[in-house]
This record gives structure tokens, C-alpha cells and sequence, in this order.
């Protein structure tokens, strides 16, 4: 069986990304409700508490809002849908822009490894430096701080694994799995170390908020992104895997 | 499966500047698309804070800073 055939347009991969994200959106969405809605409602509750005992102290108004609570767990989907199918048109891209590199088209592992590579560089190294927070946690005075900081952090992320897969290129492939394995981890650990020293740190955690809470939704924001990301590259994998298989049918049958 | 469709070059012939600005389309599309869920505060989509509040429990589950 050959393992290369002709590309198929950028048309046909963007297609196959928008719809494997927005699917995969759906799903991290429903995990989302799931795992993080009760999580959210708790915060809520602990937020208006607040607002309520102090009510200077400025924090969203969730009361006379402009969105009702039920409108909002709807707008989960929404949210998560829009991201998912976002992330996989941008996935698809990359995986255009990278495939021209390579010196053979497959049928999607590399698709794979890149959703890979986007969950670890663009939200779990931005994670640990910069967990999710529910309501009642922030405050609302530094968020365009936090915002420019959150962004920063996720490009540093994916310039570690950048550096991850040079460090693996530099080693030659005639050396052992396990050198160019540990070149990859060390150029990933180093930018990902001196980034995680040098951006600022936000503890805004007020000292009442119940640790137990912050850890759940943190865990299933967490979880949430997992799964998005798992299911862009798994839905993407497979939908080019078909694509793959389609042309390379239709490939034989013009050659016979 | 034959031979021919094998041996096919991945580098597209023609049109590649053409990719490069439809490349370059799709990324700003999605790029404001991740925006709009993700840090729009009514500044760009004019929407007020409408879509802000309706896509706030997103955010926050996303892990991006909300408020």
C-alpha cells in the first residue's frame, strides 16, 4: 500500500477542520456542562454573597443581567462550538502550511500530533502558569493585564514545543530514540521553565473562596479544553483518513 | 493501487501565491472568530456586552480570563 498520494486542495482540509472542531466543540461543550456547570453555579452563588455583603465592590452583576443564567449554560455550546470550529479551521491550516514541508502526504497521523502538539503548547503550558478561574475569583481591575499576560503565555507555550521538535531535528536521526527524545524534552522544559519565571504572576484567590471549589472547576476547565482538543485531532484524523482513501481510489481507478 | 499515484510530488505547482492570501484570509476569519468567543468585550462586535454574558460560562470552562 502506498502511503503518499497527491494532496487534496486547502479547500478540502479547512472543510475537514471546521467541521471535526465544531463537532469536537459540541462535545468539549457537553463535558463542560456536565463537569463544570455545578461548578460555576457554586462560584455564582459565592460571587453574589459577596456583592450582596459589600455591594461597592464593583463585581459582576449577575442580577438584573443582560443574559439570564439558563441563557448562559446555553451559550456554553455556543461558546465552545464557535472555539472548537476556530481552533480546527487553524489546525487545518497549519496542517496545509506543514504538509507542504513534508515529502509525503499521509492520511492524518501528522494531523494528529499536531492537535497533540496545540493541547500541550497552547493550553497546558498556559494552564500551569495560568489556571482557569470561576467567578468570584479575579479581580476585575487587572483582567486586561491577565488577558495580554494569558496570550503571551500561550504563544510561549507553542514556542516550546517549537523548540521541543527542533531540539529532535538537531539530534541526527542515526542517533538512539532515546537522545532525540530527550533533546525534544529539554528544548521543550527550557523555554517553557525561563517563560514560566518571567511572566508575572497573578494570586487573586480571595482567602474565604473554598479550595475544594477552585480545584473542581479548575480540573474540569481543564478537561474541558482535553477534550476539545482530543476531539479535533481524533474527528480530524479521521475525516482526513477518508479523504485520504477516496482519492487514492479514485487515483487508481484513473490509472488502470 | 498503482505506482502513479504513489510517486505524485506534494509541492502544488501553481497558485501559490493565491494559497498564501487564502491562507492568510481564513487565519484573520478564525483568529477574530477565537476573538469574539474568547476576549470580546463589545469593542469589536458591537454587540455591547450581549455576547460577552452569552458566552461567559464558555470562557470561563475554556480557561481564558473573563473578569
Amino acid at each position: 500500500m502506498p502511503l503518499t498520494t497527491t494532496a487534496p486542495p486547502f479547500f478540502a482540509v479547512l472543510v475537514r477542520g471546521l467541521l471535526a472542531g465544531l463537532v469536537a466543540g459540541l462535545l468539549a461543550g457537553t463535558f463542560a456542562y456536565v463537569a463544570g456547570e455545578p461548578r460555576v453555579e457554586a462560584a455564582i452563588a459565592i460571587e453574589e454573597a459577596a456583592t450582596h455583603a459589600e455591594p461597592a465592590a464593583g463585581a459582576h452583576d449577575h442580577e438584573d443581567a443582560l443574559v439570564s443564567r439558563s441563557g448562559q449554560r446555553g451559550g456554553l455550546f455556543l461558546a465552545t462550538g464557535l472555539f472548537g470550529a476556530a481552533m480546527g479551521g487553524l489546525l487545518a491550516t497549519a496542517y496545509v502550511l506543514l504538509s507542504r514541508r513534508r515529502r509525503s502526504y499521509d492520511d492524518g497521523r501528522s494531523g494528529l500530533s499536531l492537535a497533540g502538539a496545540a493541547l500541550l503548547g497552547a493550553v497546558i503550558v498556559p494552564f500551569l502558569k495560568y489556571p482557569a478561574n470561576p467567578p468570584a475569583v479575579g479581580d476585575p481591575a487587572t483582567i486586561n493585564q491577565r488577558t495580554v499576560t494569558y496570550l503571551l503565555m500561550v504563544v510561549l507555550g507553542l514556542v516550546a514545543v517549537w523548540a521541543g521538535s527542533l531540539g529532535y531535528r538537531s539530534v541526527g536521526a542515526q542517533a538512539p530514540a532515546w537522545q532525540r527524545a530527550a533533546a525534544a524534552v529539554g528544548g521543550f522544559l527550557l523555554v517553557a521553565a525561563v517563560s514560566y519565571v518571567v511572566m508575572p504572576s497573578f494570586q487573586e484567590v480571595p482567602a474565604n473562596f473554598p479550595a475544594a471549589l477552585l480545584w473542581d472547576f479548575r480540573l474540569a476547565s481543564l478537561g474541558t479544553q482535553v477534550v476539545l482538543w482530543t476531539g479535533i485531532g481524533l474527528l480530524f484524523a479521521a475525516l482526513m483518513h477518508r479523504e485520504w482513501r477516496r482519492r487514492s481510489g479514485t487515483d487508481a481507478l484513473r490509472s488502470t | 493501487m498503482s505506482s502513479s499515484a504513489s510517486t505524485q510530488p506534494v509541492v502544488h505547482p501553481a497558485g501559490t501565491a493565491r494559497l498564501l492570501w487564502t491562507v492568510l484570509a481564513t487565519v484573520a476569519v478564525l483568529t477574530l472568530l477565537a476573538y469574539l468567543v474568547a476576549f470580546d468585550q463589545g469593542a469589536v462586535s458591537r454587540s455591547g456586552t450581549y455576547l460577552h454574558e452569552l458566552m461567559h460560562d464558555g470562557r470561563h470552562l475554556l480557561g481564558v480570563p473573563c473578569h
